[in-house]
């Protein structure tokens, strides 16, 4: 499965296009042909594809991500030093998406119908019709040129010399805003399934049963509805992390922070094939982690998967 | 309920959440004693400018690594000195003296010595530099009578006129002890720049910035006058402008802040808008010419696209009257050698079509004479504007062109290596001299692969031997003579046509003090630059 994903990086790469060495020459505005010679040399890319692309396999074997020819340092290195600030930023735009879409899902789906209902229905739409780019700099005007509450971008103050408990509060203050910009599209995408898991429960047998019961109603919306609702949500999480690696390309652009995505897209302009791979190697194994995990919480919330004995 | 107030709601709502989880209302700037904090939109891999003479690694390297001199508007030859206080040729044209300062010291402590400048010259900008190799070509050897004299050496007559009109982009000096004996293109030093500037670089965090302190030994008496210089990326074209306007950075250099924000951003107290300080950095913004191309190898189609276009309204529409039109090869802020009196082309797209007729291509049925494949450079808006105007142009005068956009790489590639374009637009720079990056624009026998240079086949005998006359003229009135028949030639036969020039804007806040004080400003060693509190 990552065998494919990177052959298919690679070729893709491959087809752009020009190259590493003409992305590097344009840079530093010119060169003559003996310098583009001895450089494709150095990188090794005056070999034929397959020979590259056998190369490139054989150090992955022995866990060797290889060497970023874009930035001249090691693939692992730089992807090491971005990471946390991505996983940081997704991490934190997931949990508030999901934690703050199925609570407005639920107070949504309680009454379907409602006045509450329409009006989160309808702004749920809205914001999802909204892209994170303009929503990123509209929030960064609003909050940061005009009010000045928030920094307008950065993943910390510069050389503020902070440490502990006072770095940790200015990194939370710059991540209020990218954070935001990313959670609140995804946020729409959450309330309006648990909202429509919610109304297609209601109809359900056993709804009716539990009412019929004389359950209290927020005892029926919590433990019955919202519940079974939550299921395909938690399906969801699993697809939208992947979905909000990619969103998070344009919000790292925008907010300045120095995170996986905009290694991704510097890759890219850079032709910088061993760093692009690196970057792909590494989301898939994210992905697969986090659908690994959810998969574990999908059987925790519902009895019927994963049960031991075989059903009859 | 409108868009607009529905999602601002729903904002406040989920910003006020987040707020209340940080507790606290407002940010607290940082704002140490003298930092200026400036906008940076790359982060060169390698940032030794003795290797890369590029703008993108001058404008942070320039504070750490010094030239032997920098241009200057008032100062003798355009120059102030710098770690050379005078340079002197000989008749023959094949020996530069350099008195070079004395007291220097290396960031390191060791002294600055002529073995420094003798090493950086022989081992780095003669075979390495994408500029020295040019520049310094002949070089043989440099000779160091003493630890203040570099005597450099040439094997064929080189003008000192070139070697002086080079010295701000080709001649910075960096440390022989570090150099020698290692392999210089992965000597961590290109990294960990050690210089004599005023400024060190103490730390870089990738992605985040560059921080660079005050070099308490600089031989500049009373410089630098900041404490410190810090560049923070900012990739994305609004966020300059952002934070300019919240007082989180200072200065913006490099048009970094777009023309299209620009006349609002002039309007916000505090923030001033600087168009000067880029004169000895001019680009230019040039229609390539692939003279392979049978209808384009005729000069009268040539002269009918010139026609075509209407350069005013570029200037005023393209650029918002950031720049100027330009009426050849070389630019108006190269006084040395600019010469008006070259032909120019109206814009007259009657006489462009009568052109075209008389070259032999009439208009077919569908109001077509032929189409062109254009490609514009990726590099800068204006540059993709233009290819979207110069489209509408040519089809005015009944020649379709079609436009192909492609990212940096691969329009490089298709143009300068490849050549698969019919016209393509190119943002070449004009440093100084015109020996340096613009006779290579129209000088035949280059190999492909090369950026910025003559991949569109042209080739004109007498042209070529006006290039290699004036690289071994040593004389400085019949050398400029030369460059103007040069000009003449370009303009009359237009291997390729030269639309606008401009410089770059610089945005500051009204507390940084002295910038732009000369014509390589944003590239310079900033050890005037102060900051009023």
């Amino acid at each position: 499965m990552l065998l494919i994903v990177v052959v298919l990086t690679f070729l893709l790469l491959e087809s752009a296009s020009g190259d590493a060495v003409d992305a590097y020459l344009l840079s530093i505005g010119g060169g003559d042909a003996t310098v583009a010679q001895s450089l494709r040399q150095a990188y090794g890319l005056d070999q034929s594809m397959l020979a590259r692309l056998w190369l490139y396999f054989s150090s992955l074997a022995t866990f060797d991500l290889g060497w970023s020819v874009a930035f001249g340092r090691p693939v692992l290195d730089l992807i090491l030093e971005r990471l946390p600030n991505t996983l940081l930023l997704m991490g934190s735009a997931t949990a508030l998406s999901f934690g703050l879409g199925s609570a407005l899902g639920i107070v949504a789906g309680a009454r379907p119908e409602s006045l509450r209902d329409r009006v989160l229905s309808t702004a749920s739409l809205i914001l999802y019709a909204i892209p994170s780019f303009w929503l990123g700099l509209v929030l960064s005007i609003v909050f940061a040129v005009q009010l000045r509450w928030l920094p307008t971008s950065g993943i910390e103050t510069i050389a503020s010399g902070k440490a502990g408990f006072a770095r940790a509060l200015d990194i939370a203050k710059h991540l209020v805003l990218p954070v935001s910009a990313l959670a609140l599209i995804y946020m729409a995408l959450f309330l309006r399934v648990m909202r429509s898991g919610m109304a297609e429960a209601w109809t359900l047998d056993f709804v009716l049963f539990a009412r019929s019961k004389g359950l209290s109603r927020s005892r029926i919306v919590l433990r019955h509805v919202a519940r079974n609702a939550l299921l395909p949500l938690v399906t969801m999480l699993g697809l939208q992390s992947a979905a909000m690696l990619g969103g998070s390309v344009v919000i790292e652009s925008i907010f300045a922070i120095p995170g996986f995505g905009r290694l991704a897209q510097e890759a890219v302009s850079g032709r910088d094939a061993p760093l692009l791979m690196g970057i792909i190697v590494v989301s898939a194994v994210l992905v697969i982690c986090v659908n690994l995990i959810i998969d574990i919480v999908y059987a925790a919330l519902d009895p019927r998967v994963g049960a031991s004995e075989p059903n009859t | 309920m409108t868009i607009a107030n529905l999602s601002r709601r729903t904002l406040l709502q989920a910003g006020g959440t987040l707020l209340a989880s940080t507790a606290l209302p407002t940010v607290t700037l940082a704002q140490a004693g003298s930092r200026l904090i400036v906008a940076a939109d790359s982060e060169p891999k390698n940032l030794n400018p003795a290797i890369v003479a590029s703008n993108g690694v001058f404008f942070i390297a320039s504070k750490v690594v010094e030239p032997l001199a920098e241009a200057s508007f008032d100062g003798k030859d355009g120059l102030a000195p710098r770690l050379a206080t005078s340079w002197e040729g000989s008749a023959d044209g094949k020996s530069v003296t350099f008195k070079l300062r004395e007291g220097v010291k290396w960031h390191d402590g060791k002294p600055f010595t002529s073995a420094d400048v003798a090493y950086s010259a022989l081992a780095i900008w003669k075979p390495l530099q994408n500029l020295g190799r040019l520049v310094f070509a002949n070089l043989e050897a440099v000779e160091t009578p003493d630890a203040t004299t570099a005597v450099f050496k040439f094997s064929k007559p080189t003008p000192l006129q070139l070697i002086r009109n080079a010295l701000p982009v080709v001649s910075s000096v960096v440390p022989k002890h570090l150099y020698e004996g290692t392999d210089i293109a992965t000597n961590p030093a290109n990294v960990k720049l050690v210089g004599t500037g005023p400024f060190k670089l103490t730390e870089y965090k990738p992605g985040e910035y560059y921080r660079l302190t005050k070099n308490a030994d600089y031989w500049g008496k009373g410089e630098p006058k900041l404490d410190e210089v810090i560049f923070r990326v900012l990739p994305d074209r609004a966020g300059a402008g952002a934070a300019l306007e919240a007082e989180e950075i200072q200065l913006a250099a490099f048009s970094a802040v777009p023309l299209t924000d620009l006349a609002r951003i002039s309007k916000v107290p505090g923030i001033k808008v600087i168009s000067k300080g880029y004169e000895a950095l001019t680009y230019q913004l040039v229609v390539e010419i692939n003279h392979r191309r049978k209808e384009l190898a005729d000069v009268k189609v040539r002269q009918a696209i010139a026609h075509a276009i209407d350069r005013k309204f570029v200037v005023d529409t393209i650029f918002l009257g950031y720049a100027a039109a330009s009426t050849g090869l070389v630019p108006k802020n190269a006084p040395e050698f600019y010469d008006a009196s070259v032909p120019t082309y109206a814009f007259d797209t009657a006489k462009a079509n009568a052109l075209l007729d008389e070259a032999g291509y009439k208009k077919g049925a569908n109001g077509t004479r032929f189409s062109l494949k254009l490609r514009p450079a990726p590099y800068f808006n204006e540059t993709k504007q233009f290819g979207d105007y110069l489209r509408q142009a040519l089809a005015a005068v009944g020649i379709d062109a079609q436009l192909i956009n492609a990212d940096s790489a691969a329009h490089q590639k298709a143009v300068y290596t490849d050549h698969d374009f019919d016209l393509a637009i190119g943002p070449p720079v004009f440093r100084g001299d015109p020996a340096i990056s613009t006779t290579i624009l129209v000088r035949s026998g280059i190999p492909a692969g090369v950026p910025f240079s003559n991949q569109g086949g042209y080739e004109n005998k007498e042209l070529d031997g006006i290039i290699a006359k004036a690289a071994e003229t040593v004389d400085t009135a019949a050398r400029t003579e030369l460059y103007k028949q040069f000009q003449k030639i370009v303009a009359t036969d237009l291997p390729l046509i030269n639309v606008a020039e401009w410089g770059f804007i610089t945005v500051a806040r009204d507390t940084v003090q002295n910038v732009s004080n000369n014509p390589r400003w944003a590239v310079s060693n900033w050890s005037d630059t102060a900051l009023k509190s």
